[in-house]
């Protein structure tokens, strides 16, 4: 390891640990409220540290996650991953289906099966990144971040090419912008091959447009509506099936460079003129000059600035952060310091942090099953080594990782995701992994990699270490309500962490 | 005039819910049941009932209509004018037994093409009202009679649907090839733990109390059925397979009067393909499924019926990519034992041009919540007043849904 990456560690290390009787002094509900909102719940390691420096100080730096260094550990796994640092033209060439025209070549079906089976990897891989900084990196405010834009932008990774994107999707058209300006993140995400294909703009053409094989191609509305429904200005934010029609006319040509074709850029994104429709238009009553590619920037700029996706992004943060039906006086505040500070998402999430609003409102989200999942290994303090049986578990929950078909990505409510099955299943999962025969601690077997939504979550394992009833009572114990207090104290020592982990208390957030 | 003497019913029929042992009395044989089974993504009803008696519908798509019956992979003719899906074949000896019905040019009165808006409509049953508080299948279960039970009404899949949300206990259970494998929480010595700390008023305590009555009344028939039918090999999965296990689940716990199940994969923006393709790849494990729902149930498919429908339709023209974008109008599917079958109902409006709503897309010529009322009252004895209660603002049906379903 480099010398500065010891360096690093060690100050991590320092910073980690030096304040460890303070969190143990002065048990604070905030603080966990803000690792159960800011990050992907608390852990010991955390907790220590929030209670060192101190709630502002904790918040500015989540918003500022280039100034936290990750843990070596976290790096040198990342590092493995190698499709993650791969550009969308070069993981279509390294695992896209074989095309007649490369080589005049057609694969027969077999080489195309393995193809398939090959490209499996990008998808895998981009699960157990997610899998790992969610659990382990320390810049918790971007992974939920991610998390949280990911799913407003949500590509499907199992629609026809998208396996091969929506890794690289996340790597390079959300996380960058994460926390930075909307109007950034939008434009990232509607340039992308990943949701270009998804919502079918790939394909919008000026009527009577020849395709590569000659047939006539022509208009689709697909991307052009969801974007304004979805993405941007929300389904009553005032648009018409004309601006539907208009915003399509305007990105047609907005697609992906064919294969064979050599660009300088490894973005795969290519505006084709020849499939554009070219001439005026007027869009949501703004006349838009006919200028080839520049059309769709400056709609999308003029989407990204409308009062109504101001309200309609402020309303989904205060929903995810705060209430399922969120204080309307708190979405009028974050809608106003949307605009006031066009897009900027950090500032926006400053004033939801400091609000009042966030404040008072702990414990009161229900989880949905990916921050069930996740906050339950992080309290639980195991090192994951083996994301599959949590990928299951999620898959098995209703939200399999990458796997919302339809674009309105998961909903994050309480409604949604309580349900009588979820409840007993939650609760036997926990009960797993409390045990430690959740066999997450060992690396997977070398037999074919599960799917991600099909493996059985909770088979039996070796034994491995039964969770520490004792670190989650460190963590949780203020907060837990009497009566399930109570109820640990009458349960067998060897089942009270599955308690912890399965009661009402640690459903919420 | 009264929706009643509109549908032709005698006025006498209760309108306060029957007690379970007078319902029993009632109703010849067991228990009435409904299926809904919800297409989520708005599924292209022109080519699924295909009204190839219609020019206009051949201009309207050249590359993606289905071709007439005795063509090459051609339509399966049903009445002269419409035809089916070929790859909905499996259906057919339903409709041939008058067991199958469709109500064309259906759908709600809201315009929107928001999905998720139209979904919502479709499932809290008030088109254009966001903020209905429940679904109307369990406004319809606290119509049914008493008691109510953990089972009476049961969703398939890991998270309940807004269809189902509300004040009645409602179960849900996926049904895929792990379906009844046994959990911790069946253990005693955990859910003793379990039963305590979730044993208040709260939603989590209801829905864990629920889950655990559920898993009790469920799991073991569904546990020794699928032992029995996988005999070691691979369970399959897919919606036969799970239709296969609902119409197990069904025959052997009588309590259950509601069932729900969605499938996704209908946005067909681009190649949906015609007699082949992405649709045919949807629409056959669906018909296939709905086949196996219907012999599985045996002798209980009298007292049963099924709906299929859709949150709205897709544009009459494909569009520029071989595929179809949101449109208006749909097709409802009815099946049941007791469906007079073997026949389109509603008003068929036409494809030319001035036809369609806003020039673009089939009309709605019939209300989808006069579909289900008609099911409603015919089919589980329901009256004019729970009606309203369950759609509120429930427009006149049809004349001629009311011939749907036998007395």
């Amino acid at each position: 390891m480099p010398l500065r990456h010891l360096a690093a560690a060690a100050a991590t290390y320092l910073l980690v640990c030096i304040p460890a009787s303070a969190a143990e002094s002065a048990p604070d509900p905030q603080a966990r409220h803000l690792l159960n909102r800011l990050a992907f719940g608390p852990t010991i390691e955390d907790l220590r540290h929030l209670a060192a420096v101190g709630a502002d100080r904790y918040i500015n730096e989540q918003l500022n996650p280039q100034s936290i260094r990750e843990p070596p550990e976290l790096i040198q796994r990342l590092a493995a991953l190698d499709t993650l640092r791969l550009d969308p033209a070069r993981l279509f060439e390294m695992y896209g289906p074989w095309r007649p025209f490369r080589g005049g070549v057609k694969p027969s079906p077999e080489e195309a099966k393995v193809r398939r089976e090959r490209a499996k990897i990008i998808v895998q891989q981009a699960a157990e990144a997610r899998i790992l900084r969610a659990t382990m990196s320390r810049r918790q405010l971007q992974e939920v971040m991610v998390d949280f834009w990911y799913n407003h932008f949500n590509v499907f990774a199992g629609k026809g090419l998208d396996h091969l994107w929506a890794g690289s999707y996340e790597e390079q058209a959300i996380r960058p912008y994460a926390l930075g300006r909307f109007r950034d993140l939008l434009l990232a995400t509607a340039r992308h091959p990943a949701m270009l294909f998804y919502l079918d703009n790939a394909q919008n053409s000026a009527p009577g447009t020849r395709g590569p094989d000659g047939k006539e191609i022509g208009l689709n509305e697909n991307y052009a509506r969801e974007v304004m429904e979805l993405h941007t200005l929300g389904v009553d934010g005032g648009y018409t099936q004309a601006d539907v029609i208009s915003l399509a006319h305007i990105l047609t040509g907005w697609g992906l460079a064919r294969p064979n074709l050599r660009l300088g850029t490894g973005s795969a994104f290519m505006f084709d003129a020849a499939r554009h429709e070219f001439g005026a238009k007027v869009f949501l009553g703004h006349p838009i000059r006919s200028s080839g590619e520049a059309e769709g920037e400056e709609a999308l700029g003029l989407l990204a600035r409308m009062p109504a996706t101001a309200h309609h992004i402020a309303f989904e943060l205060a929903q995810y952060f705060v209430a399922d039906a969120p204080p309307p006086a708190l979405v009028d505040r974050l809608a106003a310091r949307f605009r006031d500070s066009d897009g900027d998402i950090r500032a926006v999430l400053k004033t939801l942090f400091t609000s009042r609003e966030f404040r008072d409102s702990a414990g009161k989200k229900y989880k949905t099953p990916d921050q069930f999942v996740l906050s339950a290994v992080r309290a639980a303090g195991v090192a994951v080594v083996n994301p599959y049986p949590l990928l299951g578990a999620m898959a098995r929950l209703g939200m399999p990782l990458y796997g919302c078909q339809t674009p309105d990505g998961y909903k994050n409510t309480e409604a949604a995701w309580l349900s009588p099955d979820a409840i007993t299943l939650r609760i036997s999962f926990a009960t797993t992994l409390a045990a430690g025969k959740l066999p997450i601690m060992s690396p997977p077997s070398d037999a074919p990699r599960p799917q991600l939504a099909a493996d059985p979550p909770l088979a039996a394992a070796p034994e491995g270490e039964p969770v520490d009833a004792a670190r989650l009572e460190q963590i949780f114990g203020p907060t837990l309500t009497a009566q399930t207090r109570g109820t640990i104290a009458e349960t067998p020592a060897q089942l009270r962490a599955a308690v912890i982990l399965g009661s009402p208390d640690f459903m919420r957030r | 005039m009264n929706r009643r003497d509109f549908l032709g019913l005698s006025a006498g029929a209760a309108l306060a819910p029957l007690s379970r042992a007078v319902w029993a009395a009632t109703a010849e044989g067991g228990p009435k049941r409904l299926i809904v089974i919800f297409l989520r993504g708005a599924v292209d009803g022109l080519n699924v009932v295909v009204p190839y008696g219609e020019r206009a519908y051949y201009d309207a798509r050249p590359t993606i209509g289905v071709g007439r019956p005795g063509t090459d992979q051609g339509a399966l003719p049903l009445d002269g004018h419409f035809g089916l899906h070929p790859a909905l074949a499996g259906l057919l000896s339903l409709w041939n037994d008058k067991k199958l019905a469709f109500v064309h040019a259906a759908g709600s009165p809201d315009p929107t093409r928001s999905h998720f808006d139209a979904q919502l409509f479709i499932e809290n049953g008030t088109p254009g009202q966001n903020y209905t508080p429940d679904g109307w299948m369990n406004r319809l279960l606290a119509a049914l009679p008493e008691p109510h039970g953990p089972t009476d009404a049961v969703s398939v899949g890991s998270t309940l649907p807004r269809i189902l949300e509300g004040r009645l206990p409602v179960a849900n259970l996926p049904l895929g090839p792990d379906a009844a494998k046994p959990l911790p929480i069946d253990r005693p010595e955990i859910s003793r733990a379990f039963d305590r700390l979730y044993s208040g008023n709260d939603s989590l305590s209801e829905a864990y109390r629920q889950g655990r009555a559920a898993r009790a009344e469920l799991i073991g028939d569904l546990a020794s059925e699928m032992r029995q039918a996988d005999n070691g090999a691979p369970r399959p999965s897919g919606f036969p397979a799970e239709a296969a296990r609902l119409a197990h689940l069904i025959g052997q716990d009588a309590h259950i009067r509601l069932a729900f199940a969605s499938l996704g994969g209908w946005d067909t923006h681009v190649n949906q393909g015609k007699a082949q393709g992405q649709l045919a790849n949807h629409l056959r494990p669906l018909g296939d499924g709905l086949a196996a729902l219907a012999r599985g149930i045996g002798a209980g498919w009298d007292d049963t019926v099924v709906v299929v429908l859709s949150e709205f339709g897709r544009t009459v023209h494909e569009n520029g990519n071989a595929g179809t974008d949101h449109g208006h109008g749909n097709v409802i599917w009815v099946l049941g034992g007791n469906v007079r079958g073997g026949r389109v109902y509603g008003d068929w409006p036409g494809l030319a041009t001035a036809q369609l709503y806003q020039s673009r897309d089939l009309a709605v010529t019939t209300d989808y919540r006069t579909v289900l009322a008609a099911i409603l009252e015919r089919h589980l004895g329901l009256g004019d007043r729970q009606l309203a209660q369950i759609f509120p603002g429930l427009p006149p049906a049809r004349s001629n849904l009311g011939q749907m379903l036998a007395a």
